[in-house]
């Protein structure tokens, strides 16, 4: 069993649970041994580094030395937040690169006892893993109910991508990692050409108007090409694409209801788990109508928003009986 | 004695300290880890064309940049430019000169902070109440830094945030208790260390 060291970062024991839970859940069932850093702290997202640059290094230098600590057949620490995962990568990188850096994070980190040799750990997306060390074909294998029928837009934010400077991915702007996976796991993937467009990131803390533009571009391309489901691998932009979504159909008018889930719980569905197992109904955006396409018993999602408004053209399935009376297209409505 | 040397310094010369290497694009390619390739700046505008918020910057990157070879600090620094940067690195991975623009960002927002030279507090505010939390606890603290940046900056907002908190409250993904590290007098003498040398 190969084991690699997990950096959960703060988003996954938190706001983004479910991507924890799917994540180790599916990880069992692959065969995957994940250890946790021993201690880890915050790797300051996109803000430590908006005020202290050396710090920010050293910050993320902590996890780093700790990790290096626990590495052993693999050399691998994985991270599952696009943030956490760049900001390992960016420092590692850096510190190799730049022997003043290297020098100066040492000098700090030694203030704590610590050290760390750059490249000591390889620091690695979790998508990157699955897709490339377990394999399509084993997770081909390891699927027990077919997505066949779901219509995914794969939305891998930018950070997973870029700025790439291991060149991890086949392309920093049209990345088809996760495009392959969900077609492995029967899923019917549209080609989405917004797929490393921005989700806004803190800009919903700063600037509203700003961030509901970003967000509404993206669920408006995911709806266009008729997508049941947008898949996501960053707890941010599920945050901004779920939790905000509601917001933003007021904002513009719009009546937009599509579920945002992380790749690991749609991995976890192929993969037989029960929905509860994974996370799946605290999302804000209920996925309950999306799955039954897939015959998974619709979750009860009580916080989701009450939408009564059917998008025109909704490929969701009408119950038996007379039509109902529809509401306008609010779309073209914009302010 | 030269011409400029007799004349009265203007508010801005006097309240801004002149750039260690007396240069400001040198001062900001020193102060960005890596090699940043600023001076390779050719003035395409790439940059500004792939930013997917360039539309609400004051200027766009490569106006910015054609700003620190004209040793504008002070105008810089007080650009929203680097706010509104969403750090989505489209313009890095496409700069044809590969410049490290994501960062050079980070590098003036870290300048604009220190000298306290930002026009609009709100993005700086945040960047600094989110690091104060994980400078307590070593840990983020999403409840902590929504509550008090959105009672600072968008105490408008609040009514509408509260049914947003309530559902992120009832789906368990929200804590009303920071959680914290138990090497965090370990994480602080780091980041101290790291703050002197940064000052150095």
């Amino acid at each position: 069993m190969p084991k690699y060291i997990l950096y959960p970062g703060c988003s996954l024991h938190r706001m983004a649970r479910p991507y924890l839970d799917s994540t180790l859940a599916l990880c069992e069932l692959l065969g995957i041994e994940l250890e946790e850093v021993q201690d880890w702290n915050c790797c300051g997202a996109t803000e430590y580094i908006a005020v202290h640059h050396l710090a920010s290094y050293a910050l993320v230098g902590r996890n780093l030395a700790l990790a290096a600590q626990k590495v052993d057949d693999t050399h691998t620490v994985v991270a599952a937040c696009s943030a956490c995962y760049l900001n390992l990568a960016k420092t590692d990188s850096y510190m190799r690169q730049d022997a003043r850096l290297n020098q100066q994070v040492n000098e700090a980190l030694a203030a704590g006892g610590l050290q760390y040799i750059p490249g000591s750990v390889r620091v690695r997306h979790l998508l990157d893993v699955i897709v490339n060390d377990v394999g399509l074909e084993h997770v081909a294998s390891s699927v027990v109910r077919s997505l066949k029928g779901l219509r995914v837009a794969p939305y891998y934010g930018c950070m997973i991508a870029r700025p790439d400077r291991e060149n991890r991915w086949d392309n920093v702007e049209h990345p088809v990692a996760m495009d392959r996976l969900l077609k492995t796991l029967g899923a019917e993937v549209i080609d989405f050409p917004l797929k490393t467009h921005c989700c806004g990131g803190h800009m919903t803390q700063i600037n509203l108007s700003v961030a509901y533009e970003l967000i509404r571009r993206l669920i408006h391309g995911a709806d266009q090409y008729r997508a049941d489901v947008i898949s996501t691998l960053c707890p941010i932009c599920q945050l901004n694409l779920d939790a905000y979504q509601g917001e933003v159909n007021r904002h513009f008018h719009t009546s937009y209801e599509m579920p945002v889930l992380y790749f690991t719980q749609l991995m976890g569905l192929a993969f037989g788990l029960e929905p509860e197992t994974l996370g799946i109904g605290k999302e804000f955006v209920a996925a309950g109508p999306a799955l039954s396409h897939i015959g998974v018993e619709a979750v009860i999602n009580e916080g989701a928003h009450a939408t009564t408004a059917v998008r025109a053209g909704s490929r969701k399935k009408e119950k038996e009986g007379l039509p109902m009376p529809r509401m306008p297209i609010h779309e073209e409505k914009s302010p | 004695m030269t011409l400029l040397e007799t004349l009265p310094n203007s508010d801005t010369a006097a309240a801004t300290p002149a750039s260690p290497s007396g240069n400001f694009l040198q001062e900001v390619m020193d102060a960005t880890p890596g090699d940043s390739r600023l001076a390779m700046c050719i003035q395409c505008g790439t940059c500004g064309g792939s930013c997917p918020s360039a539309a609400d910057m004051d200027h766009t990157p490569r106006q910015l940049f054609a700003m620190i070879r004209a040793d504008l600090r002070e105008q810089v620094l007080r650009s929203n430019t680097p706010w509104y940067c969403v750090s989505c690195y489209y313009c890095t991975v496409r700069c044809p000169q590969e410049v490290h623009i994501t960062d050079v960002m980070y590098t003036l927002k870290s300048m604009a902070i220190r000298e306290k030279r930002y026009a609009d507090a709100t993005a700086p505010d945040l960047s600094q109440t989110f690091i104060s939390y994980i400078e307590e606890y070593g840990r983020s603290f999403e409840f902590g830094v929504a509550a008090r940046h959105q009672l600072r900056h968008h105490p408008f907002q609040l009514p509408s945030m509260l049914p947003f908190g309530l559902t992120m409250l009832s789906k368990g993904r929200m804590d009303l208790i920071p959680q914290h590290i138990e090497g965090i007098e370990q994480l602080q003498a780091i980041l101290v260390r790291a703050k002197e040398l940064e000052a150095s």
